[in-house]
This record gives structure tokens, C-alpha cells and sequence, in this order.
């Protein structure tokens, strides 16, 4: 494979100016963006780039996250690239603007800097915010370390802009956001040659007048010429449609990385070790490298272990999921998040991906780490053992997921 | 000086739109365009603009709009600035334009980032007291006594809030108050707002036949009647100067305000008001106009 490493720069940089720099790199011309503990260092950076002369870029300190993205959707529309970043509550005040940009088919990127939900109050790490937004209609993105948040940013431009769908990219609070690591940053003349400028579907035009997402009724209606127009089903229909696509487009683009810089993003998943598993310890973001760990030292205790990370949400990698887990006999799913009333929402999409397809793999799930709680690799190796001895032991499965807490 | 001689003939809005009859947004509208002569980009958030514009795929309007969730109204319009500017864009207007309730209420956040920033919009404000898009709800602007869906039977207690001199507290270089009834006033102030840097604010009184219970044939004589009372006062404020404009200017000159019961009477909203809101509209009415005068003093 044909790299171009020499040109990149080894810097050691935490999550959020790994986030920053990624911006930057992908000329991004408008950024909005508010104020939230984890994410606060990475606007900052960014502001600093743009006043220091490095980034010619507006920066637009907005008076809430609801605004912020207002903010990007309409300079989106206009024809910029267009950045924000947030965590937690601020993504939630989000909520309706997430619905919006996606519905709008705008290309926004932001960073999602993972950072649990009150009340009560907490600023430290969790998924539960990001993953509460995944009926939004955005692609999600998740890093495992701070090299992947640079190249997951990178490539978002690229994905969401070919196929006009927002894209998130998370990454863990503080255990990525405010952790240094070595980081390989792009050359400016390798992204602009990646990335080409984006080209909106929209025009702004007096000359030519439109008026966009104006009210649209359930059925099609017929235009001035006498031409049948989607109803909004239908434009929702294309919406799930170029999700449903995205997963090869996203594909593409990670090869396309590839060959460029030699990191390989080819697959929606990252599998480890799960060639000759017998379980599949499966997580997402920062935990799946702890999982590295915990499936090391179960491999040294004689079990089968791999890990299967999950890097893309949204849309759901199903068949990738599938495909990795079918010679597995136990799949535990460890989850920094709950759909309360029901199990770990990364479990639930797991389960629901293998309906149907004769993969008798048993899905076991624990919900760990909330409001930053710690997640140690003994824990990880300790819960799958006992996973392991239900199997064995015949104990009826409970329906409920397991916690990993003091209760 | 425009008049109704030498006022564009140019349309933006195209006739047959989904507004009400009687409708003084349409109206204002109309001259609002004509005032910016097509050469923007609106974007309107939930409101009666939003049906006047129509439904996908057809709208009324000849001028690119976007659409913009309730709350974001400025911020959208920031983002279009923005967007023009970074893309090398010049020549056009950005027009936000939204209710009272888009304004006073949901929008009243993302509009005070806009103007504290300065950010280089102008925001209109068509004011129909009260959220008539969604069938007549009390809003900031409602005023006092008056019966809405929310004040069903004891009608608005509180009087509304002033949305112009909020704006004016922001320290922007133009803000001014207009009435669809004056109509050459509403088009020589977005004109003249055109041509200034920055955040400018413009608010419209905006009378509403269905939600105020009048006939739809007395749109005009009510607004005239809202500024020959004092409810609706006509100013504009240019980098701090104060100005009285159009009818406010005459009567503030040569004539006294008519009694506020004239007002009420026309309409059924007022139907319930007690003699004592009464008096306290009239001793509202007074305080302000007596506020404006003083600020005009050397001006007329």
C-alpha cells in the first residue's frame, strides 16, 4: 500500500486538540459552538487557530447549542463546511436542531465529546448522550483513541458529504478528550487532495428562488407544472434509504483513507482476536481498547476471547455484526449507556442485528462505567468468566442486563 | 420620499397565498420585499409567515427562503451571514422575520446572541400579539384584558413586553417600530435599514382578524386606530437618535391621542375587559406615550 507517512507529524495531543486539528485540516469555514465541559478545550483551540491567523474560518460564539447548530444548518445551506462540537446537555438542547439538520440532508460534522446526563449533576464520561440522539437521522462515528477521532474527522467530511447526511463523531470524555497521546497528524496538501471542497445541494439565489423545508404534507402533491413531488414520507423514505446506503459509502471512504494514509478504515467494525473466539467481547469507543486488554488476559487464562469494536452506530454495521460474530458462542456486551426500562443500548442493536440469521450466539450484557465510573480490565475479564459459568453451570439467563456497579 | 406613485411595482409575493383575509402580515410583507427589492434571503421559522409561504411543492414568495425551527431564527440568519460571507458572497440582505411569539418568547435567546453580536441581519418582528398560526394562544405580546385560548375567560392579565426598547437596551445601530397601516413608513424603514451594518431591528404591529375578532375589512382602520390611540407608537432609533415617524410623528405634533376604549371597542378579544384594565391599558398607554414624547422633545 502506497503511504505517504513521511509527510504526517507525530504530535502529542489529547482528544479535543486532536478534534481541533482535524478541523482545521478539513478547511472548515464556519464553527458555532457553546461552552460545555468536556468539549470547552477544543472550541477554544479552535478560536485560538482562527484569531492566531492559522484557520481562516468565522467563528461564531453563539448564546446556546441550540443555536450553534442553527448556526451550521443555515451557513450549511448557504454552502460552507460548517463544524460544532458539545457534550452531554448540550446535545440534548440540541435535540431538535439534530432532527432538523438531518431532515435538511446538511452535511454538518460535529464532535461529540461523551459525557453523561443529569440530573443529578455529573461531567464526566458516559454514552449516554450520543446515544440517546440515534434516531436523529446522523451518522455516528465512535473513536477508540485519539489517532481515530483525527481520521474519523476527516473521513466524516468526506462521507457526509457525498451522501448529504450529518455526522457525528464521538469520542470518550477525558479518558480521550483530556488524555494525551501520540497522535499522527495529515499533511494539509494530503487532506486537501482527500477531500474536495464541499459543493451544496442548494443554491440561495434571488435569481433563482427556492424555499426550502417549507411545510410538506403526508402525501405527493403536484407542482405548478403539473409534476407529482415527494410527500414527507417520502423525502423520510430517502433519508432511511441513504443511511441504509451509507454503510458502503462509509466503507468506501475508509479505503480511500487507506491508501492514502495507510491506517486502514475499510471496515465498519474492529475486530480483534475473533478469528478463533469463542466469545466476542463487544464495546464501543475508548473501552473497546480496554477490552484489548481484558481479552489478552483472558486469552492467558485459557479462554477464547476476542473483541469486536464497534466504530460505526449509525447506520447499524448488521451484517458486519453478523458476519464477526456467527462463530462465537457468547457475545457479552458491556454498555456505557441504558435504555432504561429495557437493556444496554448498544446490546439491544446487537441482539437486533442477529434476528433471523441462524447465529446462535448468546448475548450477554453489562452496563458499566456510567457518570464516569471507572472501567477496569480485571472487571471486563471477571465478567465475562462469570458469563462463561452461567453458560456451563445452566443458569437460566436473565432478560435484564447486568451492572457493574455497587448495588 | 416613496409614495404610493413611485412605490415598486415589482411583486415578490405572488397573489393566492394561504394567509387569512384581512391578513396585515401579508401586507407588511409585500412592502418589506418591495423595500429590499428581492435581493435576499429570508428564513422564517413556525409561524403565519411559514403558511402564508405555502406548502411543498409550491410557495408565494419570489425570494429564497429557508425554514428554520421555532427557536433559531436569528441563529439561522447568523448562519446564512456567515455562510455568504465565507463564501465570498456579498449584495444580499439576510431577513429574518418572525411572530411575537418566535420573538418575544421561544426566539428572544437566539435574537439577543444575534444583535450582541452585532451580526449583520435585519430581524423583523410582525407582531399580532398573540400565536395565531397555532389558533390564538397568549403570548409576551398579548396585551392586558385581552381573551385568547389561554386566557379564555378572564382574558391576559399581564401587560406585554416591550420587545423594541429589549432590543434597543443591545446597543444595535437601527431599531424601529412600524404598523402595517403605514405601510410607505414600514418600506422607508426597511429601505433605510438595508443600508446599515450590523443588527437591525424592526418591529411591526400587525393587526389579525381571526385572533382579534374584527371583520377582515377593518385590518387598516384598526392599526390606524392602534397608532391615533397610542398603542402602537411609530419611531425608529439610528445609532441612538430618536425619531418619531409617520402618524405618531403628526400627533405628537399637532393633535392629542385618542381615548384607548376607542380602540378596544372594535374588537372581541377586548370583550371581558373590566373598567379597571381598562384604566390600566389607558395609564400604560399614557406612561409610554408621555416616555416618547420626552425622547422627541428636541425632534419636533
Amino acid at each position: 500500500m502506497a503511504t505517504q507517512n513521511n509527510r504526517e507529524s507525530i504530535k502529542l495531543l489529547d482528544g479535543n486538540h486532536a478534534a481541533a486539528e482535524a478541523a482545521k485540516l478539513c478547511r472548515v469555514q464556519v464553527i458555532a459552538a457553546y461552552p460545555i465541559t468536556p468539549q470547552t478545550p477544543l472550541t477554544e483551540s479552535l478560536s485560538e487557530f482562527i484569531e492566531s491567523g492559522e484557520l481562516n474560518a468565522e467563528y461564531i460564539a453563539v448564546e446556546s447549542e441550540h443555536s450553534a447548530l442553527a448556526v451550521c444548518a443555515s451557513a450549511s445551506m448557504v454552502g460552507a463546511r460548517v463544524f460544532t462540537a458539545t457534550s452531554a446537555h448540550g446535545l440534548a438542547y440540541m435535540h431538535e436542531m439534530l432532527h432538523w439538520t438531518a431532515g435538511a440532508r446538511l452535511p454538518v460534522v460535529m464532535a461529540c465529546v461523551n459525557r453523561a446526563l443529569g440530573a443529578p449533576w455529573n461531567i464526566l464520561n458516559d454514552q449516554q448522550d450520543s446515544l440517546s440522539q440515534r434516531d436523529t437521522g446522523w451518522i455516528q462515528l465512535y473513536a477508540r483513541n485519539n489517532q481515530e477521532i483525527v481520521d474519523s474527522i476527516i473521513q466524516a467530511y468526506k462521507i457526509a458529504e457525498r451522501i448529504l447526511i450529518p455526522t457525528m463523531v464521538c469520542f470518550d470524555g477525558y479518558l480521550l478528550s483530556h488524555t494525551e497521546m501520540p497522535v499522527e497528524l495529515p499533511s494539509q496538501e494530503d487532506v486537501d487532495s482527500f477531500l474536495p471542497s464541499y459543493r451544496p445541494h442548494t443554491v440561495l439565489d434571488p435569481a433563482n428562488p427556492k424555499n426550502y423545508n417549507l411545510v410538506t404534507l403526508a402525501d405527493p402533491r403536484m407542482n405548478a407544472n403539473g409534476v407529482f413531488c415527494h410527500g414527507y414520507m417520502e423525502l423520510r423514505y430517502l433519508l432511511q434509504e441513504s443511511l441504509q446506503n451509507a454503510t458502503s459509502v462509509i466503507t468506501e471512504v475508509g479505503q480511500e483513507f487507506a491508501e492514502l494514509f495507510g491506517r486502514d478504515y475499510a471496515r465498519l467494525i474492529w475486530e480483534d482476536n475473533l478469528e478463533d473466539a469463542d466469545i466476542a467481547i463487544i464495546a464501543m469507543g475508548s473501552l473497546a481498547m480496554e477490552a484489548r486488554v481484558a481479552a489478552g488476559l483472558l486469552r492467558r487464562e485459557g479462554y477464547k476471547a476476542g473483541v469486536l469494536g464497534l466504530r460505526v452506530f449509525r447506520p447499524f454495521p448488521k451484517n458486519a455484526v453478523v458476519k464477526a460474530l456467527k462463530k462465537n458462542r457468547l457475545a457479552v456486551v458491556f454498555d456505557k449507556s441504558i435504555s432504561y426500562g429495557n437493556e444496554g443500548i448498544v446490546c439491544s442493536e446487537i441482539k437486533s442485528a442477529l434476528y433471523g440469521h441462524d447465529v446462535n450466539t448468546i448475548v450477554l450484557n453489562y452496563i458499566v462505567g456510567l457518570g464516569g465510573r471507572d472501567v477496569k480490565a480485571r472487571e471486563i475479564v471477571d465478567a465475562v468468566k462469570k458469563s462463561v459459568h452461567y453458560l456451563r453451570s445452566g443458569i437460566p439467563i436473565s432478560e435484564q442486563p447486568e451492572w457493574i456497579c455497587y448495588i | 420620499m416613496i409614495n404610493a406613485v413611485n412605490l415598486s411595482e415589482e411583486e415578490y409575493v405572488l397573489p393566492g397565498t394561504r394567509a387569512c383575509p384581512g391578513c396585515a402580515l401579508s401586507l407588511a410583507y409585500r412592502h418589506i420585499l418591495k423595500a429590499l427589492q428581492g435581493q435576499v434571503i429570508v428564513t422564517v421559522p413556525a409561524s403565519c409567515l411559514t403558511v402564508l409561504h405555502g406548502m411543498y411543492p409550491i410557495t408565494s414568495v419570489k425570494v429564497p427562503c429557508v425554514n428554520t425551527p421555532f427557536a433559531s431564527t436569528a441563529a439561522s440568519a447568523t448562519g446564512l451571514v456567515a455562510g455568504l460571507k465565507v463564501t465570498g458572497r456579498t449584495g444580499l440582505t439576510v431577513l429574518a422575520i418572525a411572530g411575537d411569539g418566535g420573538t418575544h418568547d421561544i426566539g428572544i435567546q437566539s435574537l439577543s446572541g444575534a444583535a450582541e453580536r452585532n451580526d449583520d441581519m435585519i430581524y423583523i418582528c410582525y407582531d399580532n400579539e398573540g400565536y395565531m398560526n397555532t389558533g390564538n394562544q397568549r403570548s409576551g405580546s398579548t396585551p392586558l384584558g385581552a381573551l385568547t385560548g389561554t386566557t379564555p375567560i378572564l382574558g391576559k392579565k399581564q401587560k406585554p413586553k416591550d420587545i423594541a426598547l429589549i432590543m434597543e437596551a443591545h446597543g444595535i445601530p437601527y431599531v424601529a417600530t412600524a404598523n402595517a397601516s403605514f405601510p410607505l413608513d414600514l418600506y422607508e424603514k426597511v429601505k433605510k435599514a438595508k443600508q446599515i451594518k450590523g443588527t437591525r431591528f424592526i418591529h411591526v404591529f400587525t393587526p389579525c382578524p381571526p385572533g382579534w375578532q374584527f371583520p377582515h375589512s377593518h385590518t387598516i382602520k384598526i392599526g390606524q386606530l392602534a397608532a391615533e390611540t397610542g398603542i402602537s407608537i411609530l419611531y425608529e432609533i439610528e445609532n441612538g437618535a430618536f425619531r418619531l415617524t409617520s402618524a405618531s410623528r403628526s400627533i405628537a405634533q399637532q393633535g392629542t391621542l385618542k381615548p384607548v376604549i376607542e380602540y378596544l371597542a372594535t374588537q372581541g378579544r377586548f370583550k371581558k375587559i373590566t373598567q379597571e384594565q381598562i384604566s390600566q391599558l389607558q395609564a400604560w398607554v399614557d406612561t409610554r406615550w408621555r416616555y416618547y414624547l420626552q425622547r422627541a422633545a428636541g425632534d419636533l
